[in-house]
């Protein structure tokens, strides 16, 4: 859901980059409390995964390096500097530090009840804020100057989003693990982007996605065994991307297709037309008939397309005759008329 | 030092300067997200190698997953060129899709083989040395040493050949097109030699150090300069000096190597991010803060300029007027006092003759923006620098 945000803000690997800044605060929390309590971890996760989100934030404004390259490089350094936490901890004569690294692959087979329970409070706290701040979110979203204009604090609202992202990222992490997050992230919200064009449909749409991707995900690596639930579920997801991609009415790729192959017949049929306009125009009665053949010399009429106009009633065909109508004329007459009109 | 010390120095070394240079271009090109995802793709090319030859050191892995690592990138812009979402979401959709049906056809088909997924993406140098390559029973070093250091040649060889044709499609691939270049080909061939390095490096190194040693060297470098060939040499230097102490961290925490050298890596940017003589955090903030003054300045004696009145000019009635807080009101005129651009007189404020000089010039490039005008003035103040 929250992905929608960051999918139309362009900063959709942001999700990557948290999900893997967040390993040094597991680390953390572990060396300091020395528990491996989901929650103690979980408040670990989110403060690193805060810190990397500014920080990426903080080298996008003040230097010249790319957001790209600023994200890449917060994900490697958090990642990195918490192997070296983990690997660090493993050599401690600690002995319940096992199962540190299932945080980062994820598995949803092991989360408890309460964790649920948990992530279903916290779900249910993010869109209660959503709810409330709608208006500002949206506003930010599409024109930041606007906002700011009208009294907003935007960067209040920008940190509001991002930390949301974080939280969402954080919970999401136990179930699919780090890598997969990110898809989870944006596929729902890239496939939901494809159906609509308002933003309140697609958050809702995106999180249908989601949620059908889990539900079917989960039953088919359930179905079958030594399959992981994560990678399931992220390639789930997935089809539901290239079916968006695909099929959407007004942005798919096959009915852009089909757009595209219907305007060029309808040229051709245009480009006749105005040939017989112009042969039609010579005699003062507009439906003199006028044999086929004079159409030779011009390609681009078939039967097929002669049938057509004739099913539109702009021209009459009789034997190797045609005629135009006094509609097809009028027609003819301002169909170039009406394209300088559409141009103006 | 023992010899299996050096070995893994070299190799980090190696690893380090051929991730540099295709790293470099990267950052460049505004594409350094490509590299962690060909680093999580290659994974099903992997996999499929390994079905086919049933070996794990065979030449066909590495082929294997370098092509998944162009596929990756070939898909990303078929999905970017659909115009149906941006670059960044195109690149965050195909990686996990292609990482996942890798750890599915690991989970499926290849369970007991030792091919999992922290093996792929930490890798662990210290057994680098270990995997020996060996001819005619005679031993030659370590085989990832050889590996990566073939790829580094060839990069190398490939730099040098391409350099200017690689430098001008970077920064205009427009002027590169013009001049019967072909952009595409050298976006391709940049893409296969990071494909290339990516897979070389990871199995010595891990996906992740593969791409902290892409981005974070070219990133460090070009906070500090603004010269391609300098930036090239600098993020070489920067990953070499990281790999080392990265290794001698490890060493003496007894940790992860990679791991270590990644955090090397990070300090030594956060250390060039805060302290970069023109880029860096502190010297931004300061400049900053300077330009305020200056601003600020020139519209208190704009100020001055516009009023002749005795009233306007009384050294109370500049913090209502302009609605300057005391303190900076205070700065601004020991500024302009000691410019000698002002002089005061029983609390009244007059322009001297520089002071009316500065900003009747200085109204002449608000209105006209001509440069030429403001040479002089430069000198005292970067305000109106670039």
């Amino acid at each position: 859901m929250l992905g929608s945000f960051a999918v139309l803000r362009k900063q959709s690997l942001l999700g990557d980059a948290i999900s893997h800044a967040a390993l040094p605060g597991i680390a953390i929390a572990f060396l300091i409390t020395g528990t491996k309590e989901t929650n103690v971890l979980l408040i670990g996760a989110l403060v690193s995964g805060l810190l990397g989100a500014f920080w990426i934030r903080g080298i996008t404004k003040r230097t010249h390096l790319k957001s790209d390259t600023a994200l890449g490089l917060i994900l490697s350094i958090f990642f990195g500097f918490g192997m070296l936490l983990l690997t660090y901890i493993q050599k401690l004569p600690n002995a319940n530090q096992s199962g540190l690294d299932k945080f980062l692959f994820g598995q949803a087979a092991t989360l408890l009840a309460r964790d649920v329970w948990f992530m279903a409070i916290v779900t249910f706290i993010c869109l209660v804020v959503l709810l409330l701040f709608w208006k500002e979110f949206k506003i930010l979203l599409f024109d930041a100057d606007y906002a700011k204009t009208l009294g907003f604090n935007i960067q209040l609202i920008d940190i509001l989003i991002t930390s949301f992202i974080v939280i969402a990222i954080v919970l999401g992490l136990q179930t699919v693990g780090v890598v997969l997050m990110s898809a989870m992230l944006l596929a729902p919200a890239a496939a939901a982007r494809q159906w609509t064009n308002s933003l309140g449909v697609m958050v809702v749409l995106a999180a249908f996605f989601g949620a059908t991707s889990g539900v079917v995900g989960t039953a088919i690596s359930a179905s079958q065994n030594n399959l992981s639930t994560g990678p399931v579920i992220v390639l789930v997801a997935a089809v539901f991307v290239g079916f968006s991609f695909i099929f959407s009415p007004s942005r798919g790729l096959l009915f852009r297709q089909i757009r595209f192959i219907q305007n060029r017949k309808d040229l051709e049929l245009h480009k006749t037309l105005a040939f017989m306009f112009e042969i039609a125009q010579d005699h003062e009665d507009v439906s003199h008939p006028h044999a086929i053949k004079i159409l030779n010399n011009f390609y681009g009429y078939t039967r097929k397309s002669l049938g057509k106009l004739e099913r539109k009633e702009y021209i009459n065909v009789a034997g190797s005759m045609w005629s135009m109508t006094p509609k097809g004329y009028h027609f003819a007459a301002n169909l170039y008329n009406q394209q300088k009109n559409e141009n103006e | 030092m023992s010899s299996a010390q050096i070995e893994i120095q070299l190799i980090a070394s190696i690893v380090a300067i051929a991730c540099a240079i295709p790293g470099t271009f990267l950052v460049l090109r505004k594409m350094a997200l490509i590299s962690d995802a060909i680093s999580h793709s290659i994974l099903p090319g992997l996999v499929l190698g390994f079905f086919i030859t049933h070996d794990l050191n065979s030449p066909l892995l590495i082929i294997m997953a370098a092509l998944s690592g162009v596929v990756t990138v070939v898909l990303v812009e078929f999905i970017q060129k659909t115009k149906l979402v941006k670059e960044d979401t195109a690149i965050g959709l195909v990686f996990p899709v292609l990482f996942s049906i890798g750890v599915i056809m690991i989970a499926k088909n290849a369970n007991d083989v030792h091919l999992d997924t922290d093996a792929i993406l930490l890798g662990e140098l210290a057994f680098a040395p270990f995997d020996r390559f060996l001819f005619d029973g005679l031993d030659l070093g370590p085989k990832s040493l050889w590996i990566i250091g073939t790829i580094l040649l060839i990069t190398i060889g490939l730099l040098f050949a391409f350099f200017k044709e690689l430098k001008i499609s970077t920064f205009d691939a427009g002027l590169a097109t013009a001049l019967g270049f072909s952009p595409i080909m050298i976006h391709y061939g940049l893409m296969s030699v990071a494909s290339i390095t990516i897979v070389g490096s990871f199995d010595a190194v891990g996906a992740i150090l593969v791409v902290a040693l892409m981005i974070a060297p070219a990133a460090t470098a070009y906070l500090l300069t603004d010269n391609l060939k300098k930036m090239l040499g600098l993020s070489v230097i920067f990953g070499v000096f990281s790999a080392i102490a990265g290794y001698w961290l490890a060493h003496w925490l007894d940790a992860s190597i990679s791991g270590s050298m990644t955090t090397i890596l990070g300090i030594v940017f956060l250390i060039v991010y805060l302290f970069a003589p023109k880029r860096g955090l502190i010297s931004v903030l300061y400049r900053n803060k300077q330009q305020q003054i200056e601003v600020s300045l020139l519209t208190f004696l704009l100020h001055l300029n516009n009023h002749q009145e005795i009233s306007e000019r009384h050294i109370n009635h500049l913090n209502e007027h302009i609605n300057w807080r005391r303190v900076r009101s205070k700065s601004v005129l020991d500024l302009a006092l000691k410019n000698n651009m002002i002089t005061i007189e029983k609390n009244i404020i007059s322009l001297t003759d520089k002071g009316k000089n500065f900003t009747d010039k200085a109204i002449d490039y608000i209105i006209t923006n001509d440069h030429s005008k403001i040479e002089s003035i430069k000198e005292d103040f970067f305000l109106f620098r670039g």
